[in-house]
């Protein structure tokens, strides 16, 4: 099971980001648990820079904007299997 | 089934349609910023009837005037800033800046902080990648400085208000103030005074460079998503700037503030820059009130220190910071900046 990590401290950036990993794990069919990770010390710990940030399987695939669905599709569906 | 023609006329049509989508684009914005006083000194003038030299009618004129002026900056600006910064990223930055010693670290990190896109909400991550991976506390606290300080709604609201000179003086003077201030933090050797849990931070994972990959749909894209992102934020700030700026520009009497804030009042500079460093708000809604306060008398050095303290020092960030400073720290960045911003003040109100 994919565990998907959205890291960021709480701003709308976050959230949106965590939508769109949402609808492209449905729509690729992938079971994925979704954390929030917002504390600053488990973040730089990731050592991202920028938030929000996107973490599959405790590696960063995605740092500092916010993604289409389609934008997380195309990262995450290499990733299924 | 697709030739090797056929690939070749696609892409090249669809290099067309964005290279003349975007020529089309500037000429209809140069279009609109040439015809815009001419506009509205019709419309209000002409249609609406009102005197343009009375209070009522010259605020209205300048209200409607600078919104327009103001918008077609924002967005020409935002957009072309974000694309540049599209090859540019902070894990760059902090490479670039790896292994640089104090003094030509400041200034690298000064000048980075410039062109690097990077949004106060990601203050305390770059903070501690940067100080995690070894790069000195002062020089990163000029790249800090520089970032909020030197950033490019500023840049397109003074170049369109006031022109090449204070743009190009307000440039010069955020950078030389995120230099000395990052310089002299770290001289002071307060890393005691950065939250313990900064140093002990183990740095795992693959740096990721998120410039890598972009086509240029891709920079054009985020160009556009900014500038609308940015405006959404903005525009209660600018619509309060502008009235104010519309106020004062036609009920305030001139020289009124002159007199009390002038170039021969030695105190102006510190009391616009301590009036300042609370106020919260971000350039596009105090440049409006700073062009109005400029045609009303107040010498440009005051004014740019005014902005300066408002731009550079802002709660939220403050408060933000407190996760990765102490209070200590966070009181000497404070001072150290505003000392700068009032030096430049009355610098620039002396050689102006």
């Amino acid at each position: 099971m994919m565990n998907i990590k959205i890291l960021g401290p709480g701003c709308a950036n976050c959230v949106n980001l965590e939508k769109a990993a949402k609808q492209a794990a449905s729509e690729l069919g992938i079971d994925a648990t979704f954390e929030k990770v917002t504390d600053y010390a488990d973040i730089a710990s990731y050592d991202i820079m920028s938030t929000p940030g996107l973490v599959v399987d405790e590696q960063v695939i995605l740092s500092g904007r916010v993604p289409t669905a389609a934008q997380v599709k195309a990262l995450l569906a290499p990733l299924v299997g | 089934m697709s030739t090797a023609t056929d690939t070749g006329t696609s892409t090249r049509r669809k290099s067309v349609q964005r290279w003349g989508g975007l020529l089309l684009a500037t000429v209809l914005w140069w279009a609109l910023y040439l015809a815009n006083q001419p506009f509205w000194d019709w419309l209000i003038g002409h249609v609406f009837g009102l005197d343009l030299t009375s209070r009522l009618g010259s605020g209205v004129n300048f209200f409607f005037l600078d919104s327009v002026k103001i918008l077609l900056l924002l967005a020409g600006i935002i957009f072309i800033v974000t694309v540049l910064r599209s090859f540019m990223s902070v894990e760059r930055t902090r490479a670039l800046l790896g292994g640089k010693r104090e003094g030509i670290g400041n200034v690298l990190a000064a000048s980075l902080g410039v062109v690097t896109p990077f949004c106060s909400c990601s203050a305390v991550p770059a903070f501690i990648g940067f100080v995690a991976s070894g790069i000195p506390l002062g020089v990163t606290m000029s790249f800090l400085i520089a970032s909020p300080l030197v950033n490019e709604v500023a840049i397109a609201l003074l170049l369109g208000l006031f022109g090449i000179g204070p743009t190009l003086m307000y440039v010069a003077a955020g950078l030389v103030i995120a230099i000395l201030a990052g310089f002299i933090i770290g001289r002071l050797k307060l890393e005691r005074w950065v939250e313990p849990f900064v140093f002990e931070t183990k740095l795992r994972g693959k740096i990721i460079n998120s410039t890598v990959g972009l086509t240029w749909d891709d920079r054009i894209q985020m160009g556009i998503e900014e500038v609308v992102s940015i405006l959404k934020k903005i525009w209660p700030y600018l619509l309060v700037g502008i009235g104010l700026g519309a106020v004062i520009h036609g009920w305030a009497p001139e020289d009124f503030f002159a007199r009390y804030a002038g170039a021969d009042n030695p105190f102006a500079v510190l009391i616009a820059v301590l009036i300042g460093i609370p106020l919260y708000s971000n350039a596009a809604g105090i440049l409006p009130l700073i062009d109005a306060l400029y045609a009303k008398g107040l010498p440009m050095g005051t004014l740019l220190a005014f902005m300066m303290a408002t731009v550079a020092l802002s709660l939220p960030e403050m408060i933000l910071l407190r996760r990765v400073l102490k209070p200590k720290l966070i009181a000497t960045f404070i001072g150290v900046t505003a000392v700068g911003i009032i030096g430049v003040g009355y610098l620039f109100n002396a050689i102006l």
